[in-house]
């Protein structure tokens, strides 16, 4: 089939970015997304043009490294699948597909479809972590953790850290990232003791880097390829107020 | 040269208590004014960062991608192996140690596994108290399972995604330390040389991936922890960006690389689907529990699989060998998927697949059974293919999954460049020739955790060692052949991409160093691969400026070295004339297509020392000794 493309093109992050337009033809539909940018990045330079920067590595949904805005849908149309892993069996003949980068303050643009999502790592520095020293830890089975709870703690935890809660967020926010952290640890016995400061650091952290708060809109959740619920925010939000409380 | 590998004296199970009890100790006070250099974040970077930051050391950390947790042992699926016993089936440090040794085919050094053994379980605490969240039973207590054909359940795992949960464990350890002040995170950031003063690791030479800058930075030690070199052949499970770079670059400076032709080659993949295909997919080996691997009796038969009657079905796998069956090794499984294929049996468009049917596990345990255990696999296998696989059989086919071979190093984890550490897959150490399944992760944070804090420690606290500044002569030299190489990529202005050379380079080494290897072909692969070299510095094509993001130039040069391994893979296979566990030479096989082991001759560790571009590399024989275990001929019929 044949593939009309719009891509966002930006030089660095001072210059200002526009749409290239380009056509590919003879996409299979067994081709993955990313692999159909090769081939539009082998095309341009056939024709001496520079290739669309855009970041990727594992390419099977779990390193987050990958992620763009397809037809104003982060990673693009089917539920739970980072960009990676969507085939173009998913599109038609004829289709324009446009690209753009992750849209945030806190995320600034680097150069074409690759941004700076560094504010992460920083948000996890303020604490989404047990403060274990290796060598110091009891027998992995003295402290129990109800199936419950660690398979709920285990649907947290896999978040990638793509970034697409933020650029699907009307506020740009990174609540659903910071809050899957939260809640996983919240939940089990191991994260426990540090649960209070953990909760102020990581939200304070959250909104230093420039990222907006949550209003609901659930948007984040509709594109998590994790699947990750919402209710994490409703955990960090109740992890917030215990901190509050004098019995908290 | 004689390799050293200083195992301690003493009987086996003692040895490592022993090192421990007397390995030299840095003071406390001093651990503050030793730079220690950690490149990679995976599994072994990131724990070893972490460990050695708590104990007091400055690290300075590494890496490619633009978050430390992308490391490509996030994609790690299965498990991790530790000899807890929790389910009181017998299994003990012993016995993990000796099913490693012999699922490595006698190849690797029963002092080391030992060792890993010793500390799998030390390693599950760890991440326990860490909060990776561990699949648990209803009574709050962990759960293991069986993993690849082991006779014991000694595998912890996380749904299919293990290594990611291992590796947000040690990230968030990291992270910990760099809001302490004793990590500095440089990511974004390529090694591309070493600075080598007075014979000791001081010192490497970085690209900024966004800048272009190359940037100096200096150290008491280096820790190579850059993982395994599978793409070498293109196309393989790993990660785009993971490469050899970084090991090609010390094996360069003087470290001695071995038995670089042990590469894995995972029998339950994806099977390629297009030509622009980018990286294959591994579908995890529990698969092999309930399903069975089947092709048709007769060569050419194109009809749909639900269409194939029983009748014409060869279950080869267990045909072969009615008490494994489809559990086999992976190398057995591969090489008999192989064998079916190159008969004209496999199926699928591309007649390059086996199925893997779960149509009596359906009907046996029923649907929700199936999706229960492994509904996460059969769903990401429909968004890859397209296909249902509980109404069609799977299609699978072998893909390169792990490399045994890497640095060569000692039992302090050291290679044959004083200060110049290497943990992880990127060292050649504890999985012989062929490595199994939950292993990996396994060694990765035995080696990050447990063995470098004593290990490193011990260096340091024994070596005379002046300061030194990123403006010495050799930090100079290193930046100055990084960088022309670097422009010299850019100058060819050929009009061949580096997609193009990688697939071409992919699929010789496939060819020649890949299931089966024979002299022949290895001979030839060997002219192959050099005649694709020159072809490549004069006519490659890479677009674009230095001084800015720019993947096909940092893509040039990894593809660069890779050209310069494959060669010596293919030397290395060359020269070990027998078969042995990955390694098999057709030349070399017993009666029932079986690997031959030449035990006399090739019980060693091969390690291959860098003369210069123009002369064959040196090839130095690390002799292994088996006091503990007997090698017997590895049978699963």
């Amino acid at each position: 089939m044949k593939i009309n493309l719009s891509v966002w093109r930006q030089e660095n992050s001072q210059s200002d970015g526009s749409f290239y337009n380009y056509t590919i033809e003879n996409v299979q539909s067994d081709l993955s997304f990313l692999e159909l940018l090769d081939m539009l990045n082998e095309q341009l330079m056939a024709k001496g043009e520079i290739p669309v920067e855009f970041d990727h590595d594992c390419r099977e949904g779990i390193c987050g490294s990958c992620g763009m805005m397809v037809n104003g849908q982060a990673h693009g149309p089917q539920k739970k699948t980072a960009v990676c892993q969507l085939y173009m069996r998913n599109f038609k003949d004829g289709d324009t597909v446009t690209l753009e980068p992750w849209r945030a303050t806190a995320f600034p643009v680097i150069k074409d479809l690759v941004v700076d999502r560094s504010a992460f790592d920083r948000i996890v520095a303020a604490g989404g972590y047990v403060s274990v020293k290796t060598g110091s830890a009891p027998d992995a089975n003295a402290v129990l953790v109800k199936k419950t709870d660690a398979d709920q703690a285990f649907d947290y935890a896999t978040c990638i850290s793509c970034g697409a809660c933020v650029a699907a967020c009307p506020n740009a926010s990174a609540s659903l990232f910071t809050a899957a952290k939260i809640s996983h640890l919240a939940l089990l016995a191991q994260g426990n003791p540090e649960r209070k400061q953990r909760v102020v650091k990581m939200t304070q952290q959250m909104t230093a880097e420039g990222f907006g708060d949550c209003s609901n809109h659930g948007e984040c959740q509709a594109v998590c390829p994790k699947g990750i619920s919402i209710d994490a925010i409703a955990q960090m939000r109740r992890e917030y107020i215990r901190t509050k409380l004098p019995f908290g | 040269m004689t390799l050293n590998a200083r195992i301690p004296d003493g009987p086996l199970t003692e040895k490592w208590d022993k090192f421990k009890d007397h390995c030299k100790l840095v003071n406390p006070t001093n651990k503050a004014k030793h730079t220690i250099l950690v490149v990679g974040t995976g599994l072994a970077g990131a724990s070893a960062a972490a460990t050695l930051a708590e104990q007091g050391y400055q690290v300075k950390s590494f890496c490619i991608q633009d978050s430390p947790r992308r490391a490509h042992s996030i994609a790690a699926q299965g498990g991790i192996n530790a000899a807890k016993n929790y389910p009181n089936d017998g299994d003990s440090v012993w016995r993990l140690f000796y099913d490693t040794i012999k699922g490595g085919d006698y190849r690797s050094r029963e002092a080391n596994v030992y060792r890993l053994a010793q500390i799998s379980n030390q390693i599950i605490d760890h991440c326990v108290a860490q909060g990776v969240p561990f699949a648990r039973e209803y009574s709050g207590l962990l759960t293991n399972r069986s993993f690849g054909g082991a006779q014991v359940s000694r595998t912890f795992y996380a749904r299919g995604q293990t290594g990611q949960q291992l590796l947000l464990g040690a990230y968030g350890a990291m992270m910990r330390q760099v809001a302490a002040g004793r990590i500095e995170l440089f990511p974004r950031r390529e090694l591309l040389d070493f600075a080598v003063i007075e014979g000791q690791a001081r010192g490497i030479v970085v690209r900024n991936l966004l800048t272009g800058a190359f940037e100096r930075y200096a150290g008491d030690a280096v820790i190579l922890a850059t993982g395994g070199y599978s793409n070498v052949y293109y196309l393989s499970t790993n990660g785009k960006n993971s490469n050899v770079t970084a090991a090609w670059r010390a094996y360069k400076r003087g470290a001695l690389f071995a038995n670089p032709c042990f590469t894995q080659i995972h029998p339950t993949c994806i099977p390629v689907a297009s030509e622009f295909q980018s990286k294959l997919t591994l579908m995890s080996e529990s698969l092999r529990n309930d399903g069975r691997v089947w092709v048709p009796k007769k060569a050419g038969d194109k009809r749909k699989a639900n269409d194939i009657p029983e009748g014409d079905r060869d279950y080869y796998l267990e045909t072969r060998d009615p008490t494994f069956g489809n559990l086999v090794p992976r190398d057995v499984a591969s090489r008999n998927a192989k064998q079916v294929i190159d008969e004209g049996r496999g199926v699928g468009k591309t007649g390059l697949a086996v199925y893997l049917d779960f149509r009596d596990a359906i009907a046996s345990q029923g649907k929700d059974a199936i999706a229960a255990r492994y509904g996460n696999l059969f769903d990401m296998y429909q968004r890859i293919t397209g296909e249902d696989p509980y109404e069609v059989p799977m299609r699978i086919y072998p893909a390169v999954h792990y490399t045994m071979g890497g640095l060569w190093v000692d039992y302090h984890l050291m290679s044959t460049v004083p200060g110049l550490f290497v943990l992880g897959e990127a060292n050649f150490s504890d999985h012989g020739a062929n490595r199994l399944g939950a292993s990996a992760l396994m060694q990765g944070l035995a080696d990050g955790y447990f063995i470098i804090p004593y290990t490193l420690g011990d260096y340091i606290a024994t070596s005379d060692m002046e300061p030194v500044e990123t403006d010495h002569d050799a930090f100079g030299e290193a930046e100055a052949s990084a960088r022309a190489r670097t422009l010299k990529l850019l100058s060819i202005q050929g009009d061949k991409t580096v997609l193009r050379f990688h697939q071409d380079l992919g699929q010789l080494i496939w060819n020649g160093v890949g299931m089966s290897r024979s002299r022949k072909q290895l001979e030839q692969t060997i002219a192959d691969v050099r005649s694709l070299r020159a072809e490549f510095w004069q006519n490659l094509l890479v677009p674009g400026e230095a001084n800015t993001l720019n993947k096909n130039l940092e893509f040039a040069g990894r593809v660069a070295d890779f050209m310069e391994l494959g060669e010596l893979m293919a030397r290395d296979a060359l020269a070990r004339e027998e078969s042995c566990g990955s390694h098999f030479r057709s030349e070399y096989q017993t009666a029932d297509n079986e690997a031959q082991r030449i035990d006399e001759q090739y019980s060693t560790a091969a390690a291959w020392k860098y003369t210069g571009d123009e002369q064959p590399p040196e090839r130095f024989s690390e002799p292994l000794t088996f006091e503990n275990v007997k090698l017997t001929q590895r049978s699963y019929k």
